[in-house]
């Protein structure tokens, strides 16, 4: 069995991590398990790593994209599939038709939710986050989860606050 | 100031906080990536060196960072960095980096800020025990200051851009560290690991490799950072990490009624061995030093010596061990001094006792 970074030397180190119910497994010689840090003590690399290769991997089966570089940077696909990992913020354009759908299994959603720079909100956002905001505080309720539904007003409490000070440095 | 005389000078974090008889700390973690450079992974390493020069400036700026150390990871030693990985300030993964990496590191320790790492920034807030919220607003403060000196790589659709699709949008993640020893005595930390993944949330050993999680310390963590907000994140692991303080007082509860002995019995010989041997691997210690930290929370030790044995889960790490003495330390001769520092801090520790039964047990 060939390492699945490499894809040169033989694979002695065999991981199996549950994610999500998910059971992601995952091959690599020893420098390229000693290489990715996969012994961090806070495990983070690990979970990355397999889910990053996972990631590529479906992809590939999603749509193959041989032949994308990204303009910015000359990352390729290849790129992408060695490493788990893509070159720089411009790749999420050169891919995006790839990720989409590792995304959407990857996560929650495929919008971001959250905070945002300042310098990029428009009063339009804080509005789309005040009624995402109320879906999620009436989902709480109805699910009798009280210090979500907290957590949740008091995040509407600060962001309206913000909406009325458009000055005051915020974060959605 | 080298960075072992700052971990020498400066106070250090808290030896306390809330709920700190199971969770030992709380981390909030930010990744941020700066608009139109190259992710470090990627980027060459005339790129790194000239990104670590506009972002480091930027961060030891902040006026969290009064009194901070401030360095790039080239100057540090191997050994500099290894205490580092062993006090959970920096991933192991950015301990390996040198040249074009770098690390803030504010004075109380207790924020973080690793340059270069798998994205241009990854900046980190610590707290001792249960404070995730707090952990939140202290890093979202810095991440909030340092917005206006940087422009970030980040796009409406997908939040912040990072180098691994896994850490998107939020580019948040959140984790608490916990000391469940009764539910791993009780054989029901496997039921819990599951229970806790179909929530969405990872639970790993902290230290140890695989399944084996020595010192019965877990590290919980969400997983997903796309598509909810950041406060709804750390809502829902404090809820989570909530129950798991229940579950670990309940199963102590119960070893304590059904099987008081066997609990005693492994307190005890923790002790003995702990204050008495003369050659003690790193593993054994800790998987000890957790035995004797139960029984501190089940009264055996009057007198709380909890920050004390908290004190010697990182000092008996062999990077911390190696640390007064020039000359490179095989792992034998760490075991042998582990073991006298181990006998010289706990001599004045009396044996354990065992306390009276609860009078009424508290199930709840
Ligand atoms: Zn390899
Ligand atoms: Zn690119």
């Amino acid at each position: 069995m060939l390492c699945d970074i490499c894809k040169q030397n033989v694979a002695k180190v065999h991981l199996t991590q549950i994610i999500e119910g998910k059971t992601k497994k995952v091959d690599l010689c020893e420098a390229c398990s000693k290489a990715k840090g996969i012994d961090d003590p806070k495990g983070f690399a690990l979970a990355d790593l397999l889910l990053g290769l996972g990631a590529a991997q479906q992809m590939d089966q999603a749509a193959p994209q041989t032949g994308v570089r990204c303009p910015t940077c000359g990352f390729t696909h290849a790129d992408f599939k060695k490493s788990g990992r893509l070159g720089c913020p411009d790749c999420y354009q050169a891919f995006a038709e790839g990720l989409e759908g590792v995304l959407k299994s990857m996560h929650k959603g495929t919008r971001h939710v959250g905070k945002a720079p300042r310098r990029l909100q428009g009063p339009h956002d804080l509005e789309e986050r005040i009624a995402q905001l109320q879906k999620r505080l009436e989902k709480a309720i109805a699910a009798e989860d009280f210090e979500m539904a907290a957590t949740v007003r008091d995040e509407l409490k600060r962001i309206r606050e913000q909406a009325s000070r458009p000055d005051k440095a915020a974060t959605v | 100031m080298n960075l072992t005389e700052f971990l020498g000078a400066s106070p250090g974090a808290s030896r306390e906080g809330p709920h700190d008889r199971i969770v030992l700390s709380s981390r909030v973690r930010l990744a941020r990536n700066v608009k139109g450079l190259a992710f470090p992974g990627w980027a060459k390493k005339p790129e790194r060196v000239k990104a670590l020069e506009l972002i480091r400036p930027q961060v030891e700026g902040l006026p969290q960072m009064t009194g901070a150390y401030s360095g790039s990871m080239d100057a540090l030693t191997a050994l500099e960095r290894q205490i580092l990985v062993e006090r959970h300030l920096i991933s192991r993964e950015h301990a390996a980096r040198s040249v074009g990496s770098g690390l803030v590191l504010s004075r109380d320790h207790s924020l973080c800020v690793m340059i270069n790492e798998e994205d241009h920034l990854r900046m980190q807030s610590l707290r001792r025990g249960l404070q995730l919220k707090a952990a939140w607003q202290a890093v979202d403060e810095v991440d909030t200051q340092l917005e206006e000196r940087l422009e970030y790589a980040f796009s409406r659709e997908l939040g912040y851009l990072t180098a691994c699709p896994t850490n998107l949008g939020t580019g948040i993640r959140v984790s608490a560290m916990l000391h469940l020893p009764a539910l791993v005595l009780a054989e029901q930390m496997n039921q819990v690991i599951t229970a806790v993944n179909k929530l969405g949330l990872a639970v790993r050993g902290l230290y140890g490799e695989g399944t084996e999680a020595l010192g019965n310390v877990f590290q919980v963590s969400n997983q997903m950072t796309l598509g909810e907000g950041e406060a709804e994140i750390v809502e829902r692991l404090n809820k989570v990490v909530a129950q798991l303080i229940e579950h670990e007082e309940n199963a102590r509860a119960t070893l304590l009624e059904k099987k008081p002995k066997m609990v005693f019995n492994h307190v005890g010989r923790a002790y003995g061995i702990l204050a008495n041997a003369h050659s003690i691997s790193s593993k054994e210690a800790m998987n000890l030093l957790s035995l004797m930290r139960l029984g501190i929370d089940l009264d055996c030790f009057p007198g709380s010596q909890r920050p004390l044995l908290d004190e010697l889960f990182t000092a008996t790490q062999p990077a911390h061990l190696q640390r007064q003495h020039t000359e490179k330390l095989s792992a034998d001769e760490r075991d042998l001094l582990r073991a006298d520092m181990l006998r010289a801090q706990l001599g004045p520790v009396a044996r354990p006792v065992m306390p009276p039964p609860p009078a009424t047990p508290d199930a709840k």
